[in-house]
């Protein structure tokens, strides 16, 4: 019981994993679902990739509490800033603003942000803003508890000038694969295609991603095995 | 306990008090040494993230004005609000438009005060610095570290850089070092670090100041020595040891 109580009031986290990629045109932001307090799952299909303006996104890992918060007040001050300079905000503007807030209330912030978009003067952009509110421009940029099966995967499997396609398998392969092994990761996979075209969300449900290392083929039954086996030996005594 | 936030704006905390906090994402040693024509310092390109070597292209030395060079150890997020405020600055120096410039002296004050102040109210800015540069004909060199002490040398180092690489640079350092003599000595010191500082990442930029400018170079990698007799069978005779 005691247990179940401390489940119910500890501070809702997001162990996650968070990946924003660059390729040739555009970026592609990638996340699981899974919300957690303590080890109960509080959300298994929560979207941690969040619209700042019509053509940047932002992931969110660390406090859900936090994270929201920051993501508002930088919607906010975006939409300001639109209005007042007459075009869409660029990428670098909207992660120096989640800078500021990050690096300003560092003490009392845990959010760990994935800034992605594009804009007609860089092009695609992705900026990563840690713990503590450094900004660092990167070609592409992982996060959240689950990234740490991931950084052997992306030294070997990032390439530069990637097409569409491939970054976005690249992201949804590196995402259930830190989904098989991190226990604060799971759900589904979430991703956001920006490029100049606009924007476009897809969804990979938990059932449909490939299988890794030690996991079976998910069956409806036992029944069904039994009854469709050829071989001998589907109970064994 | 509560604290009562009186937030004055949204994108600022003036209002709560804050302390000594942790950092985050950090640089590891920085080297600056005299030689004949100016400065030369060095620093790889690591930002480590506790013990993970998250990012490895951040570039931990920055050119301040006309005259100076900073290098960084330490929070990178306090190093980017240091080269701002210095932006700031140098920003207002240009402005008096009296073909005064700010030199290496200078801009090292302003960082001991800066770092000392924040010091004195519990919350500093989490580095330690290497400020060098050239200012008519005169060579300066010196250091500030996050608790403001702030000294001048021909040679200053931050973080392991003070165990690892002074002793060397005791030895070996002369006032009329050449460029090629000083980069030597230099990559020796980022050799010796790479070796045995875990926080240090192959990939490095040496940057030089002379009177006529300031050029930081692109990033490359060391090669390192592993082929020592003693390296190749350490256990025999002694099984189980290391």
């Amino acid at each position: 019981m005691d247990s179940i109580m401390k489940d119910l009031n500890s501070p809702h986290s997001m162990g996650t994993t968070i990946i924003g990629v660059t390729y040739d045109g555009g970026v592609i932001l990638g996340a699981d679902s899974r919300t957690s307090t303590g080890l109960y799952v509080a959300n298994r299909a929560s979207d941690k990739i969040t619209q700042l303006t019509d053509n940047v996104y932002l992931c969110r890992s660390g406090s859900a509490a936090d994270s929201q918060l920051v993501s508002d007040y930088v919607r906010h001050f975006l939409h300001q800033h639109t209005i007042q300079l007459g075009q869409p905000a660029t990428v670098k503007v909207a992660a120096n603003l989640i800078r500021l807030l990050s690096y300003n209330n560092k003490n009392m912030l845990q959010a760990g942000l994935i800034v992605g978009g594009w804009d007609k003067y860089e092009g695609g952009k992705i900026y990563g803003v840690p713990l503590g509110g450094t900004i660092v421009e990167q070609p592409f940029a992982i996060g959240g508890s689950g990234s740490t099966y991931l950084y052997g995967f992306f030294d070997q499997e990032w390439k530069d000038g990637m097409t569409k396609d491939e970054a976005e398998k690249l992201v949804v392969k590196a995402v259930s694969l830190a989904i098989a092994r991190d226990g604060a990761s799971g759900g589904v996979v979430r991703t956001v295609i920006i490029n100049s075209e606009g924007v476009t969300r897809n969804f990979y449900p938990g059932d449909k991603l490939p299988l890794w290392h030690e996991e079976l083929p998910p069956q409806n039954s036992l029944l069904d095995i039994l009854s469709s086996s050829s071989s001998p030996e589907p109970m064994v005594s | 306990m509560v604290s009562s936030q009186s937030e004055s704006g949204l994108l600022s905390s003036e209002g709560d008090s804050q302390r000594t906090q942790y950092p985050y994402v950090t640089g590891t040693s920085v080297i600056g040494i005299k030689y004949k024509d100016g400065i030369l310092m060095a620093a790889d390109m690591g930002g480590s993230y506790g013990s993970t070597i998250r990012y490895k292209s951040v570039e931990r030395l920055k050119q301040v004005g006309k005259h100076s060079l900073l290098g960084a150890s330490g929070e990178i997020s306090d190093f980017q609000e240091i080269l701002r405020y210095l932006d700031e600055l140098i920003l207002h120096d240009n402005m008096w438009d009296d073909g005064n410039s700010l030199g290496p002296k200078e801009v090292h004050n302003y960082l001991t005060r800066i770092m000392y102040n924040r010091r004195n109210k519990f919350d500093p800015l989490w580095n330690s610095l290497v400020l060098g540069g050239v200012k008519n004909g005169q060579k300066y060199l010196g250091s500030v570290s996050m608790i403001g002490v702030h000294f001048e040398d021909s040679h200053v180092a931050t973080g392991f850089g003070n165990h690892l690489a002074r002793p060397i640079l005791r030895e070996e350092w002369r006032e009329d070092l050449s460029f090629e003599e000083g980069v030597k000595l230099l990559e020796k010191c980022m050799r010796n670090l790479l070796y045995r500082d875990r926080s240090a990442v192959n990939k490095l930029q040496i940057a030089k100041i002379t009177e006529d400018g300031l050029t930081i170079s692109q990033p490359y990698s060391l090669k390192t020595f592993w082929n020592f007799g003693a390296f190749q069978n350490p256990t025999v005779g002694a099984e189980g040891s290391w």
